[in-house]
């Protein structure tokens, strides 16, 4: 640690505004005021509808009755706790989620270790990874429903011709076999979002650290765990909480891709579901806000977890 | 300079009145794609130019609940932008509040040459909130080349149909053709399995979910051998797929040559004599089988009427429109044109509609009987009553579930949410 001493002074440098002086209070008023245009825009196109939807969960609120909603207190909330198909469909969304995001880390960090490397066509390699993470989702779940269809679709075409499987699988049909279809779309569209949030934290990594493994004899294995894995654990944790947070959030796979049965539904369908096809705004509203107090709950405790994690790093 | 301002103020002081006299312009969502939009547009420019007046077409989106979404959201909020509304055969009782009595507008005798099945949904409360259109109606379409080349005959009951897919799937995959399937139709869990269950127990005589005095009837022995006839279709001359199919999913594979039998409503029958379809010339229609030899032949009642919102400021011109629209020569030139089936019982007999359509004649009757879903008495609670129902159809179908714990469990979930019987 002889490096860590804090370096000399540097006297043609001014040093900072002291604590409560005029000029300090002066710099903190001035980025308040650059930064409350968006904080306006935020509350009106985030904050007002969070509101109304919190609102519209005490009410008794409906498409169907031109007449102004009532105030029903809690009884939204019990009704959705008390409803099976709403705990199948925060079941289906976890298991979703927990599986998806895994896998999509996994594969991230291969594909992004890859890409780190230097190798001719590389730049035109990390371009096309884009490719899946460009295309809107509900065409990606349409075009891969397609590819699953059980009588004309080329998936049950490959498999059968390889001799995998001896007769056509319907594929979005059965709600475990529908799961992993979603699952597997996700990750094909996801995992280059992955692979480019992993590797702009590989990029930054320090050549020296590399080099002194390798004239320390370490394999790469051992590289990889003990010195890439460590360094990069920030980045690859703020990545994986921002897909959970996407993943918990999941529409369009399960509504475009599944037979829309109450055993496949994702909480945001079920949501939607109550809100507009059967017209109850209240119940639909209660739906979603406790959709977002699950995902606003995983984020209080992601934070808090990381917070002491980083009170133990090392001085 | 003076002389060209006064001749500019004079023009258009002396414009002033004809401009106030000008024509209403009445708005209207008929449709949005393809050759109903086109047929649409060309009625009510026709009216239009009789009558003076100006129409506007409002598109929107393709899906059915979308549409409804969507139109629920403008009623709601009173809005005035859209006159017409073109509402499916189970809306009326979920919007019927937002919309006028059309009975002061059209004469008696022109609403009593319509189908009285429809007539009777489309009045809620004695208000008579939508004129029929077009209809619709759940058909078997078959191959009638296969049929004759394997010596079988139409079926008349769901067993004889199940027999004769067997039969010629069996044959037709022996011959190389492996993809051949014997029975299609719509059972993903959405709107279009309710009207194809409803169907099935309908025809074994297992009533309509909901009778009309609003007591829930769907727990019943003839429901549940209906389920149970249908879940072994399923694996066996159904593909596993049918459980995800829409009607275009039931129709991409029929029409690609690979069904024997079809259930869908009449659209498809045009599409599949296209000069590029596979199977153009190969293809006939028959009314649905019967549930055993005392069933009965049963198609779901659907099809398009319209209506005219109460928050519209052209009430009197909307209601002409809306009959002009509905008229028999109009509905007359849709079922020539594209195949829309009328609602008025007379064309089922004309001579140049049967010429375009030779199998409406066979229509007349399904028309007649068929079963209309219990939209009108369940009112805005129609959407739950309808996905309680398919959900425990799907999971008799995929076999996570059995007909008569089912059946039990519907019953009682309906009973109470009808409030008894009063909804």
């Amino acid at each position: 640690m002889t490096g860590s001493a804090s370096p000399a002074p540097d006297s043609s440098a001014a040093p900072p505004p002291a604590p409560g002086s005029q000029l300090a209070r002066e710099r903190v008023r001035a980025a308040w005021l650059f930064l409350l245009p968006t904080l306006v825009v935020l509350a009106a196109v985030a904050g007002w509808p969070l509101f109304r939807t919190f609102w519209f969960a005490f009410t008794n609120a409906s498409l169907a009755d031109p007449a102004p909603p009532e105030f029903v207190g809690l009884e939204n909330f019990v009704t959705v706790w008390g409803d099976s198909d709403w705990w199948r469909s925060v079941r289906n969304t976890f298991l979703f989620t927990g599986v998806s995001v895994t896998l999509e880390t996994v594969l991230g960090m291969i594909i992004a270790l890859t890409l780190n490397t230097r190798f001719r066509g590389r730049a035109i390699l990390r371009a096309a990874v884009l490719v899946p993470w460009a295309i809107p989702t509900v065409v990606s779940a349409k075009m891969w429903g397609w590819m699953f269809n059980d009588v004309y679709g080329v998936i049950n075409e490959m498999l059968l011709s390889a001799g995998f499987i001896s007769g056509p699988i319907a594929w979005t049909v059965d709600p475990q076999l529908s799961m992993v279809a979603i699952i597997a779309v996700d990750v094909w569209k996801t995992t280059p979002f992955m692979t480019l949030l992993l590797l702009a934290a590989l990029q930054i990594l320090p050549e020296e650290l590399y080099e002194a493994a390798k004239l320390d004899g370490a394999n790469p294995v051992m590289v990889f765990f003990r010195i890439t894995l460590p360094l990069i654990r920030g980045p690859m944790m703020v990545a994986i909480i921002f897909r959970v947070l996407d993943a918990l959030r999941v529409f369009d796979l399960f509504y475009v891709l599944t037979s829309n049965s109450s055993e496949s539904m994702s909480m945001a369908v079920y949501a939607r579901q109550q809100m507009f096809e059967f017209q109850d705004l209240g119940l639909g509203a209660a739906a979603a806000s406790l959709l977002f107090g699950l995902i606003a709950l995983f984020t209080i405790l992601y934070m808090a977890l990381a917070r002491d994690s980083v009170a133990q790093e090392p001085a | 300079m003076r002389h060209v301002l006064f001749a500019m103020s004079l023009a258009t002081a002396l414009s002033v009145p004809a401009v106030a006299s000008a024509a209403e312009t009445v708005a209207i969502s008929c449709g949005t794609v393809g050759k109903e939009f086109e047929l649409c547009k060309q009625g009510s420019e026709a009216w239009a130019k009789k009558t003076g007046n100006e129409v506007k077409l409002v598109s929107g989106p393709t899906d059915a609940s979308e549409q409804l979404t969507v139109f629920q959201q403008q009623l709601s909020a009173g809005s005035s932008d859209i006159d017409v509304f073109r509402v499916d055969i189970i809306w009326p009782g979920i919007l019927g509040a937002h919309f006028i009595d059309l009975k002061p507008y059209i004469s008696d005798d022109v609403v009593q040459q319509h189908f009285p099945a429809i007539v009777k949904n489309n009045t809620v409360d004695g208000k008579l909130v939508a004129m029929p259109w077009f209809t619709d109606a759940g058909v078997l379409y078959y191959r009638s080349d296969l049929l004759q080349k394997h010596g079988q005959k139409a079926p008349t009951t769901w067993e004889e149909l199940a027999a004769t897919a067997k039969v010629v799937q069996d044959a037709e995959r022996k011959a190389g053709n492996d993809k051949m399937v014997g029975f299609v139709f719509e059972a993903k869990a959405a709107e279009t399995l309710t009207c194809n269950a409803l169907e099935w127990v309908d025809s074994f005589g297992g009533g309509s979910i909901v009778a009309d005095d609003g007591s829930v009837n769907i727990d019943n022995p003839k429901a549940a051998l209906a389920l149970k006839t249908a879940a072994s279709w399923v694996g066996t001359i159904s593909p596993q797929g049918v459980l995800n199919y829409e009607e275009e999913g039931a129709r991409g594979v029929f029409q690609s040559g690979n069904a024997v039998f079809m259930r869908n409503w009449p659209y498809a029958w045009a599409l599949s004599q296209a000069p590029d379809s596979p199977v153009k010339g190969k293809v006939a229609v028959v009314a649905l089988p019967k549930g055993g030899a005392d069933g009965k032949s049963s198609g779901t009642l659907g099809g398009w009427n319209l209506a005219v919102s109460k928050y519209s400021k052209h009430q009197k011109a909307a209601a002409d429109l809306v009959k002009y629209l509905t008229s028999s020569e109009e509905q007359k030139r849709r079922a020539i044109q594209g195949s829309f089936n009328p609602t008025i019982t007379s064309l089922y007999k004309d001579a140049e509609v049967l010429k375009a359509n030779p199998f409406f004649g066979t229509l007349l009757d399904t028309f007649t009987n068929a079963v209309a879903r219990p939209a009108k008495v369940t009112g805005a609670k129609y959407s739950r009553v309808s996905s309680d129902f398919r959900n425990a159809v799907h999971s008799v179908l995929s076999g996570t579930g059995k007909p008569e714990e089912k059946l039990k469990d519907l019953q009682k979930k309906l009973t109470n949410m009808s409030k008894k019987g009063k909804w």
